[in-house]
């Protein structure tokens, strides 16, 4: 088990690895960089003046860590398509990325755990085949599938949604949750199952522990029993596995985005792929996955916090 | 059921399952074998498809646009007049093509990395697992996506590429964890103990206990590869046009979801299933080894 200080400095070193290589990345493109991030109708004087702002006569090493520090002050460029400063148009965009990847988790969880919940208490029984029948079918179905197929019967046949966009929070709280349900459900949909195994696989080894027995012949209700004695240390791995998810989803919202008209980060990215504004691209992608990183280092510590035998042992 | 695999930690979770696994030790349920039979016959009809007797799949005087399935047309027309049965298994080539190329890539690639990570250890070690960690940050659909779009390559080649790139690091980081639980193993010691250099020792004592496991991993990869070629296709980013994919079909039939949903449900549902039968079959091969679903 390792330390905190080697985690912390292993964090850094992973951040520090996955920002050189999107800032790379636009180096590595090929023919002449400043072409690419211009375009080809581009005249030679503009051209001069982004090599210069780019630094592009520096050696990659030196220019890196300038952009690396201009970065830390908050400053991942500006686009050259649109004028607008990177990290302004990443700030607009992210609440509604993170806002939809957590109400899609809440969705994947109130579903999960409950399925867990009566599998694990008769293993092998007909209820656990047909839920563990029912999530295989939910993760074969992928969420820009349900995504089309959702909005095709709630929003077009049945009308109860709009799929125009976003209504934003500070318009109306209520509409905001309404225009994100149906995007959220079809990015939810496919967590079920893997929540739902790992926390029914953890639950069947926790009601065979002997505390368990013990609450049982001590007659406690079997709600009870799952409730306030086996939920908590069985949920270790859904914990872990819900943690990852997040920072993966974060950056795997594209696609939902895209189909529900949603101003995401994903659909920010995707366009900026598009549009070859590389230097969108690179801010972009150096948020979603410093994201990642610094989520799943949160998840090991939050670790500790639910089981205390591994801050024990960790040191945490 | 003893746990020989120790938790690879990082990102991937090692789900040992611990009860009703001894049950089915032996025999594949119904469903595997309708699963099987699902790949087996649209393997056949893809492979077959331009000997079927069926529409050409860029033929736009199929029927008439966007219709219901009739006798002509059995899954019906998408808004082209293109028919959808037909689309459907010329796409389906791509899928099969597409996923298992990349899972097989990754897999040589990976398998290889790991194997030597998991086998020699310290900065071997230390190197590999940080670099597949670095790899793994990336969103995934993202990287691919970017890595298409400025190679401007949209050919069969890239897009196994960057399908393959998502599955290296979690290929790496299995294959690592495997060959970490059997290089501890008696026979490995004992082949040592006579003399076997570690390359001989890798390939004739290593090697073939990382295969099984290895393999029915790749099934659920197949799996997890075509839902990724259909997400590229929907983003237009996969195998370029007019060569059908699911991905890009399903695209297609979106705006017209308030007048057919058929051009939506035939790639849908070919997708549906193969990504299902993929996972059955994978799930049933790990159970068998005493493993329960990987989560990749």
């Amino acid at each position: 088990m390792t330390s905190l200080v080697t985690r912390l400095a292993r964090l850094l070193a992973v951040v520090l690895a996955v920002t050189f290589a999107s800032y790379s990345m636009v180096s590595l493109l090929p023919g002449d960089v400043v072409v690419a991030v211009l375009g080809e109708t581009s005249t030679e004087a503009d051209r001069q003046a982004a090599r210069e702002e780019l630094n592009l006569d520096d050696p990659l090493p030196v220019r890196y860590v300038q952009w690396l520090g201009d970065a830390l002050s908050g400053d991942l460029g500006q686009s050259y398509r649109t004028g607008q400063p990177v990290s302004e148009a990443i700030g607009q965009r992210l609440g509604v990325t993170l806002e939809l990847v957590l109400l899609s988790q809440i969705f994947a969880l109130l579903l999960a755990i409950p399925m867990a919940v009566f599998g694990a208490l008769k293993p092998g029984s007909f209820v656990d085949k047909a839920l563990s029948g029912v999530q295989l079918a939910f993760l074969a179905t992928p969420g820009y599938l349900v995504a089309v197929v959702l909005m095709a019967v709630f929003a077009v046949k049945l009308g109860w949604f709009d799929t125009t966009g976003l209504v934003r929070f500070t318009e109306s709280p209520f509409g905001n949750i309404k225009s994100l349900l149906l995007p959220s459900l079809a990015l939810g949909l496919e967590q079920v199952a893997v929540y739902a195994r790992v926390l029914r696989t953890d639950l069947v080894t926790t009601f065979d522990q002997d505390f368990i027995w013990y609450a049982r012949a001590k007659g406690n209700s079997t709600s009870r029993i799952v409730l306030h004695h086996a939920l908590r240390p069985s949920s270790i791995g859904l914990v872990t596995i819900t943690g990852i998810s997040i920072g993966r989803l974060i950056g795997g919202t594209v696609l939902v985005e895209s189909i529900f008209a949603l101003p995401g980060l994903g659909r920010y990215t995707i366009d900026a792929i598009n549009n070859r504004d590389f230097i969108a691209v690179q801010g972009a992608v150096v948020v979603l996955t410093v994201g990642f990183v610094l989520v799943n280092f949160l998840v090991d510590v939050l670790h500790g916090a639910i089981d205390p035998r591994i801050r024990v042992r960790t040191g945490l | 059921m003893s746990i020989d695999t120790p938790p690879p930690g990082g990102t991937v979770i090692d789900q040992t399952v611990t009860d009703e696994a001894p049950r089915q030790r032996r025999r594949f349920g119904v469903a595997v074998w309708v699963s099987g039979a699902w790949l087996v016959l649209l393997s056949f009809g893809a492979l077959l498809a331009p000997w079927l007797p069926l529409a050409d799949p860029d033929d736009t005087r199929a029927g008439v646009p966007l219709s219901i399935p009739t006798a002509g047309n059995w899954l019906g027309t998408d808004s082209l007049g293109r028919d959808l049965l037909s689309r459907t298994l010329y796409g389906a080539r791509i899928s099969i093509v597409v996923g298992v190329a990349a899972v097989l890539v990754s897999a040589v690639v990976g398998g290889a990395i790991g194997l030597v990570a998991g086998y020699f250890k310290r900065r071997v070690e230390t190197v590999t697992l940080f670099g597949a960690d670095v790899l793994m940050a990336f969103p995934t659909l993202l990287l691919a996506a970017s890595i298409v779009t400025f190679t401007n390559s949209r050919g069969l080649v890239t897009v196994v590429g960057v399908i393959a790139l998502i599955y290296l690091g979690p290929t790496i980081r299995i294959v690592r964890a495997l060959t970490l639980s059997i290089a501890n193993r008696e026979f490995v010691t004992a082949s040592r103990s006579l003399g076997a250099r570690n390359g001989r020792i890798l390939r004739r004592e290593i090697l073939p206990h990382v295969v099984p496991t290895l393999m029915s991993a790749m099934v659920v990869a197949v799996a997890g590869a075509v839902v990724a070629e259909g997400g590229l296709a929907f983003l237009n980013l996969s195998v370029a046009p007019p060569t059908p994919t699911w991905g890009a079909m399903i695209a297609a039939g979106k705006p017209k979801i308030d007048e057919s949903l058929y051009p939506v449900l035939a790639p849908g549902f070919a997708l549906f299933m193969t990504v299902l039968s993929l996972t059955l079959i994978g799930d049933a091969l790990q159970r068998r080894q005493g493993r329960g679903l990987d989560v990749l």
